[in-house]
């Protein structure tokens, strides 16, 4: 049992009329997908160990409208992105953080042109600055010193906005051994579920991609598959099994890592 | 002036004609797209052109079909210097009217000439490499019979046209040795007088039937080339700079926001708006927009360029991965479909006049749902591009159109988007469970 963790929520913060630093976006999958709840947990602690003032929406979050554009339902996407402007500006909200690369894209990129200006960070990039700033410092030779760790890059956070050192970054905070893949960085192979792939059997083929990305990963001969997204972690995770490798291979978020190198 | 001259002169204006016409026509079919605005950020455009297009910088990735392309390239551009050379002569009846700046004319051919058998060289490599070597993308399901015949035949034309030009140099060598007249002492020589065993024992006259036999040869087909690029692959040689200077610039995760469903979406959430009014009556003759792209004029003018700009390399789908785990689609076909109903969209026009409808569309006809439900999105065959093509533009656009104005989707998206209407989340999860996560420890 570890302990209860405090999540504070906006509607609280705002009645009692304070305001966050940021403004945690869990997104759907870190609020529903039992392995990627994990990660929001993690992305939590190191929040609360860092000291940083946050808060979530909690219910009144709805899905960005990702999916809905990337499969052609642009209607549907625009009226979920006018919802959650309507309720990110009610409270006045200008800094976001969030776990999904998804999330992340929809919101700097695309909520602009429909009135929502925000300022928001991959949760790999906040880390990244909260080390920088000092306000957190990794043990280094814990649990992971020496450990083989290779990144599969998101292709929203990496191809999609040129996000690639960040999450990379981390890693190298953790004694461990960062090995790349052949194809990594703005080469890197998609795990198979973006464009809302991810909620619809593949088209008829000879293999499915996240079997063809973890066989390049198993490859470089990992401990662990990093990755800073709850749809290749669930990707990259069927692909390990498909393996039957999951004893020697973990599938972890940048954000696992972090918070347990840190013992939190 | 000769009668030669004439010839010439009528040659040069008709071949030049022509070629000015097709370009025209091209020019009116990408023009057929609708308007996207991309005249901003003039710097970074320079700067991208430069990197991408002048400097090769994509087509480095691959270090032996990019050092071969490099040669062919920098060839290409260079030896047109020498065109110009040849189209003042054949106009005025000179030869070698540059003769006269001497040392540098030297290093001036000598450089073509070096140049030229370097071009030759890597054309050889490209044809045994594509007819011998089995590189996949060389050889995918749209690589039919015309794309490869295509590429065969550039590869073809442009290995003659090198060797007309270093026979031309050859002749022309051992003459200005032998003192012939009208062949001025100029030029240096260092690959073409490799053939002076060949033609060191010929007679002045031979020489001369050689010398303008591969001069008239090199010309004319350099002006039919010219006039065979419109509907080749080998446009790319006039369209890569443009392309790549018109890309797009912002991230490449980031889709457009289709503004006349902004408009909708407005007026649906707007409380004031009176949902029981009629709609506006929309202008006489007034075509109501679409929403996405069913046919090559609902796509934008960058769109149908890219069309246009397209090498079939297929670098794209070599990347793709869902053409690497065997799925229908691939990028470089999305892209020769577009261009193919383009042209055939043009031809249409240009029969039947402007609102000609052939009852056929790309969307359907050309590109299936199956290949388009494919895509992740992942944007890996955009990075790819040595031209900085978007096959995923095209891709989103011909999807919205399925969804929003044919109800066509995949059975589970009909679920998931139903999930994201009702519970704001594309799985079936009640929104008031959405902080669970923080009470399960
Ligand atoms: S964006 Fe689509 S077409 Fe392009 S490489 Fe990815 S899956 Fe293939
Ligand atoms: S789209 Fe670009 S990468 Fe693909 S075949 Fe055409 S030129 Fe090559």
């Amino acid at each position: 049992m570890s302990e209860y963790i405090k999540v504070p929520t906006m509607a609280e913060m705002a009645a009692a009329g304070e305001m966050p630093e940021v403004l945690f976006w869990v997104g759907c999958s870190g609020s529903f997908d039992d392995r990627a709840k994990k990660i929001t947990k993690a992305i939590v602690k190191i929040l609360h160990a860092a000291d940083v003032k946050f808060a979530v929406l909690g219910t009144e979050e709805s899905c960005t409208g990702d999916p809905a554009k990337r499969a052609g339902n642009e209607f549907l996407f625009q009226m979920q992105a006018m919802m959650n402007i309507q309720v990110l500006d009610g409270y006045g909200i200008k800094n976001l953080i969030t776990g999904c690369p998804h999330c992340f894209n929809t919101i700097k990129n695309e909520y602009p042109g429909l009135g929502g200006n925000y300022k928001i960070q991959h949760h790999s990039q906040f880390i990244q600055g909260l080390i920088n700033e000092g306000k957190l410092t990794i043990q280094g030779g814990g649990v992971f010193k020496g450990k083989r760790i290779t990144f599969h890059d998101p292709c929203y956070l990496g191809r999609g906005n040129n996000v690639y050192d960040a999450p990379r970054s981390l890693i190298e905070k953790l004694d461990a051994e960062l090995v790349e893949m052949k194809r990594c960085k703005s080469k890197g192979l998609c795990c198979g579920a973006g464009g809302a792939q991810m909620w619809k059997e593949a088209e008829p083929g000879n293999k499915e991609v996240n079997v063809e990305r973890t066989e390049e990963a198993l490859g470089v001969k990992p401990n662990i598959i990093a990755t800073g997204c709850p749809f290749c972690n669930t990707m990259m995770t069927d692909g390990v099994k498909n393996f039957n490798k999951e004893d020697e291979t973990q599938v972890m978020d940048v954000a696992e890592l972090i918070a347990q190198a840190n013992d939190l | 002036m000769g009668i030669s001259n004439i010839i010439f002169i009528v040659i040069l204006i008709a071949l030049a004609g022509l070629f000015a016409f097709q370009v025209s026509k091209i020019r009116r079919n990408i023009l057929l797209g609708k308007d996207v605005d991309r005249s901003d950020r003039k710097g970074e455009r320079f700067a991208m052109m430069a990197r991408v297009a002048l400097g090769q910088s994509k087509m480095v990735v691959r270090p032996l079909a990019g050092i071969m392309h490099i040669f062919i390239y920098v060839g290409f551009v260079i030896i047109n210097l020498e065109v110009l050379e040849i189209i003042i002569d054949g106009i005025f009846g000179t030869h070698r009217i540059f003769a006269f700046l001497g040392g540098f004319y030297d290093i001036l051919i000598g450089s073509f000439e070096i140049l030229a058998i370097l071009v030759l060289l890597a054309c050889v490599v490209f044809l045994v490499r594509r007819n011998i070597g089995r590189i996949k993308r060389l050889h995918a399901r749209e690589m039919t019979s015309w794309p490869k015949n295509d590429a065969n035949l550039i590869l073809i034309i442009e290995i003659l046209l090198m060797t007309a030009f270093l026979s031309m140099n050859g002749a022309d060598y051992v003459l200005q040795q032998k003192g012939a007249e009208h062949y001025v002492q100029a030029g240096a020589y260092p690959v073409s007088s490799l053939l002076l065993p060949v033609f060191g024992d010929l007679s002045i006259s031979t020489l001369i039937g050689i010398e303008r036999g591969a001069w008239w040869f090199h010309i004319i087909g350099i002006l039919l080339f010219l006039n065979y690029l419109p509907i080749s692959k080998h446009f790319h040689i006039l369209l890569a700079f443009p392309n790549v200077y018109y890309a797009k610039l912002i991230p490449k995760g980031e889709f457009t926001n289709l503004s006349n469903v902004t408009d909708e979406v407005n007026l649906m959430m707007d409380p004031e708006a009176d949902p029981y009014a009629a709609p506006p009556e929309p202008e006489e003759g007034a075509v109501p927009e679409k929403f996405g792209a069913k046919d090559v004029q609902d796509l934008h003018w960058k769109n149908l360029m890219d069309a246009y700009s397209c090498t079939e390399c297929g670098r794209c789908t070599s990347v793709c991965p869902a053409n690497i785990t065997g799925k229908l689609l691939s990028p470089r076909k999305i892209m020769m479909d577009t261009r193919d109903r383009l042209a055939e969209v043009g031809k249409n026009i240009d029969q039947h006049g402007k609102d000609h409808n052939d009852g056929k569309s790309l969307l359907y006809d050309y590109i299936t749902p199956e290949e388009l439900w494919a895509c992740t999105t992942c944007n890996a065959c955009v990075d790819a591009c040595p031209v900085n093509i978007d096959p995923l533009e095209i891709i989103v656009d011909l999807r919205r159109y399925m969804l929003m104005e044919d109800a066509k989707s995949p059975t589970e998206w009909n679920s998931m988007n139903t999930n994201i209407e009702n519970n704001g989340a594309p799985w079936a999860f009640p929104a008031t469970d959405r902080l669970k996560w923080a009470e399960e420890n």
